[in-house]
């Protein structure tokens, strides 16, 4: 700390060339802030809770329909607590192009996210009304949607019973996701699967997939087993799969998004390593005859290349916050710009913000990169021979 | 004077902005001539042959500065590459759904559901439509018409995680409508038994799918007869049979019906048709749009992200930019000074410091494509598009390299003005003393 100072000026003698490195930096690692937020909400949309759900879907496809009469059998199975199942509605909301997950949810649907804050009168009001929905805050919000408001669809899958394709749903409550990571999984809006049965013109008895809660989680595989053996050899074979497992099968067939972030960030970085590397080299060289009176007037060799090492960490690591700062305060922007990818599991990518994962992450690339760009020209520094530097030979 | 400075700067950032604006709706052609006029100003003026000797100076001695210029090399071709690959993914994904379908085939859906997985077409709609005016006859007065059902399903890929295939049951008309399409090997499955023909692009991709032998899907087992090329989004597909698929699978209904259109007013005749009958409540586009509406929602979305990306990263490379000329500049204040003495004034020194930063950018350019080009043209990958798997490739189109070096040019001139107008401006006299 004493020697801050000295860090601190040196950093300042030339204002310009500190400032774009700085900035370049920042660039990169906003970048950075940016696809490894993607990445790591592609790679795991579980959470502590999701790991006591077990998604049962048809082994055949994801768009394969499940008979309504598994249902009771999945209840029954040992380890199960309880179940309920989930449809997929494909519709449009006044020709939005980007849609948003609409759910027919059987009964219980909430008791099995208990990460969704929803109120007990609100939830009390759905369960009565028949062509009641809910809707999550963020989406509601977009839209302007309040409580009792008629909500128009128009239904891609599934026409009414007369043959036209309007729905109407009436809203009846909102929930926020109480985790803000998982913010994305506000953009759904959910309705019974009662009112879906009945209302419907093609499908009668059948449900997309069903979610089990497992008393304890551990014991996922056996239940996962016991639950597909129920309908082995019929015409609707299923497979269980944890939630998370569930999500990466669906999100990996989108784009191999780690990957892609990868190679990205690997030409970024390695553009990074030269160009402050570059800026660490010359800032040393111009400094020779400094660093030269320095160690002349008694600076051990060591603190020289604490120096030159403290002096390359504070830059890197400065910029990189900086750019990490700034991507965190654009994720939610962008995130409520671009509406999700909808996914049989709900909200697909929950972004409100950097994952702990990405910060981790981050700063680790940070002390890597100003380590491997700070020890080459503060090993310079150290040989120094004051007779020949302060010749300038 | 401080105040002049900043004016001076000011309006040259006013100017760079009208610049870059120009400069990106600028066509290859126009791009060309304003390459022309510099080179005979170069030649053919005064001042542009004291600029070209200027710029000469500076380029000899590029090698000694080879660190800080290959970070504006390396940086820009770093731009260029993420920026052409990005676009290259969405373009090639684009001419795969856009070559799919043509304009004489029509794909009826039932209304609103705007995607083959969302319709259904009933069983005794089917007698209604094939009678319907603007579908092609073959020889023997039979509509060209195929009823089509789309079956996705999970095939364990080569990597071990599954992917969602689309397996079309189709019409026996369905090779007479769309006559593009080949077998390479094997045969065509027979109506009525449990035989799928596999599209190129899926060959290979799939454990376990093989000519000859069986392929469990669900509770059912079908047999691989043979291999079709297409060219288009269908060599992600299987075919098989509609009515074997039906039946196998328990979907007692139709999807889609493809139709060749009679003559050019065939869509138009189709059309009227199915507005004036009420039993028919369906939707007859040409497979081409279909197609391309499909892309257009993903393309753009690649488009977006790719320019996002791009835009990041170019501001970063335009720091590093103006940090190596910047640098540049500093360490040959020297030399300026005394082109400067001996009477090289403002315009042949800014000129010569541009050009020597917009020859490092267009050398960054082109490597970030040429390096994109080797790497990714061609390259096949996959994604999902109305639930199922499409196989495109990368497609590194000359339009795009040209947009890169677009870019790579820009980025040069932002990070070349400033140090240049640095060195025009660097006093004489103390710059002469400096050691």
């Amino acid at each position: 700390m004493r020697y801050f100072l000295l860090v601190w000026s040196a950093l300042l003698r030339s204002r310009t060339r500190t400032l774009l490195t700085l900035l370049s930096v920042t660039a990169a690692f906003l970048l950075f802030g940016l696809l490894d937020s993607v990445r790591v909400a592609f790679d795991s949309g579980g959470s502590v809770v999701g790991a006591h759900r077990l998604i049962v879907a048809s082994r055949l496809s994801i768009t394969q329909l499940l008979p309504y009469s598994l249902l009771r059998q999945i209840e029954a199975t040992p380890g199960v607590k309880r179940a309920t199942s989930a449809t997929w509605f494909g519709g449009t909301y006044q020709d939005q192009p980007n849609g948003f997950p609409i759910l027919a949810v059987g009964t219980g649907y909430f008791d099995m996210y208990p990460e969704y804050a929803l109120s007990s009168e609100q939830l009390a009001a759905f369960d009565t009304d028949r062509s009641g929905a809910i809707a999550g805050q963020a989406l509601a919000d977009r839209f302007g949607w309040k409580i009792g408001d008629t909500i128009p669809l128009q239904a891609t899958i599934f026409p009414n019973s007369d043959g036209s394709n309007a729905w109407a749903l009436t809203l009846r409550g909102t929930f926020t996701a109480k985790d803000g990571r998982h913010g994305g999984e506000e953009n759904q809006l959910l309705f019974h699967w009662h009112y879906f049965d009945e209302a419907n013109r093609y499908i009668k008895g059948q449900v997309g997939w069903y979610i089990a809660w497992l008393d304890d989680p551990t014991g996922a595989i056996e239940v996962a087993r016991t639950i597909d053996a129920l309908s082995m050899n019929s015409d609707r074979e299923t497979r269980s799969q944890n939630e998370q497992a569930f999500n990466q099968s669906f999100a990996r067939q989108f784009a191999d998004i780690g990957l892609i972030v990868t190679s990205i960030m690997g030409a970024v970085f390695f553009t990074l390593l030269l160009l402050t590397g570059n800026t660490m080299a010359q800032v040393v060289r111009e400094r020779i005859p400094e660093l030269a009176t320095l160690k002349a007037i008694g600076f051990s060799n060591r603190t020289i290349l604490a120096l030159v090492m403290v002096e390359s960490v504070l830059l890197i690591v400065l910029g990189g916050m900086l750019g990490m700062g700034l991507a965190s305060a654009v994720v939610p922007i962008l995130s409520a710009a671009v509406p999700t990818i909808g996914g049989g599991g709900g909200g697909m990518i929950n972004l409100s913000g950097i994952p702990g994962a990405t910060w981790t992450m981050g700063l680790a690339l940070m002390l890597a990169i100003s380590l491997v760009v700070g020890l080459p020209p503060a090993l310079r520094a150290m040989r120094l021979k004051i007779v020949d530097a302060l010749a300038g030979r | 004077m401080r105040f002049g400075r900043i004016a001076r700067n000011l309006s040259a950032t006013v100017l760079l902005c009208t610049g870059l604006g120009l400069w990106v709706t600028l066509p290859w052609y126009g791009a060309l001539v304003a390459a022309a006029t510099l080179g005979l100003w170069l030649f053919l003026t005064r001042t542009g042959r004291l600029a070209l000797a200027a710029t000469g100076v500076g380029i000899v001695s590029l090698p000694q500065r080879w660190g800080a210029s290959s970070v504006v090399v390396v940086g820009i071709a770093c731009v260029v590459g993420v920026l052409v690959a990005m676009l290259a993914m969405g373009e090639g994904f684009k001419a795969t759904l856009n070559g799919t379908g043509s304009d004489d085939t029509a794909i009826l859906l039932r209304g609103g559901s705007q995607v083959e997985t969302n319709s259904i077409i009933t069983r005794d709609q089917l007698p209604l439509i094939i009678n319907l005016p603007g579908i092609a006859q073959d020889g023997g007065d039979r509509a060209l018409a195929s009823p089509e059902l789309s079956q996705v399903v999970s095939l364990p890929g080569t990597d071990g995680t599954d992917a969602s295939v689309q397996m079309r049951g189709v019409g026996e008309e369905a090779w007479a409508v769309r006559p593009h399409i080949r077998l390479v090997e094997g045969r065509k499955f027979e109506p009525g038994l449990r035989e799928i023909v596999v599209g190129r692009g899926l060959f290979g991709q799939h454990r376990g799918v093989e000519v000859g032998k069986p392929l469990r899907l669900g509770n059912e087992e079908w047999s691989v007869v043979g291999v079709f090329a297409s060219g288009d989004a269908h060599d992600s597909e299987m075919w098989t049979d509609t009515q074997t698929l039906a039946s196998a699978y328990r979907r007692p209904f139709y999807q889609s019906v493809i139709v060749r259109l009679d003559g050019r007013d065939g869509l138009e005749r189709l059309k009227k048709a199915l507005a004036d009958d009420p039993r028919l409540r369906l939707d007859a586009l040409t497979t081409s749009d279909y197609y391309t509406r499909q892309s257009s929602g993903l393309t753009a979305a690649i488009g977006v992200l790719g320019t996002v990306i791009g835009v990041i990263m170019a501001v970063g490379a335009v720091f590093g930019a103006l940090n190596a000329m910047y640098a540049a500049v500093a360490i040959r204040a020297r030399e300026i000074a005394t082109l400067r003495a001996i009477g090289f004034r403002g315009v042949p020194v800014v000129v010569a410091v541009m050009l020597e930063t917009m020859l490092l950018a267009l050398l960054g350019g082109l490597l970030g494509g040429l390096v994109t080009w080797v790497v990714f043209n061609g390259h096949g990958v996959s994604t999902m598009s109305d639930f199922s798997q499409v196989m495109f490739e990368f497609k590194v189109s000359p339009e795009l390299l040209w947009t890169g070096l677009k870019w790579a040019l820009g980025i040069g001139l932002i990070g070349g003005l400033y140090p240049a107008l640095r060195a025009a401006r660097l006093p004489i006299t103390t710059a002469l003393r400096a050691v």
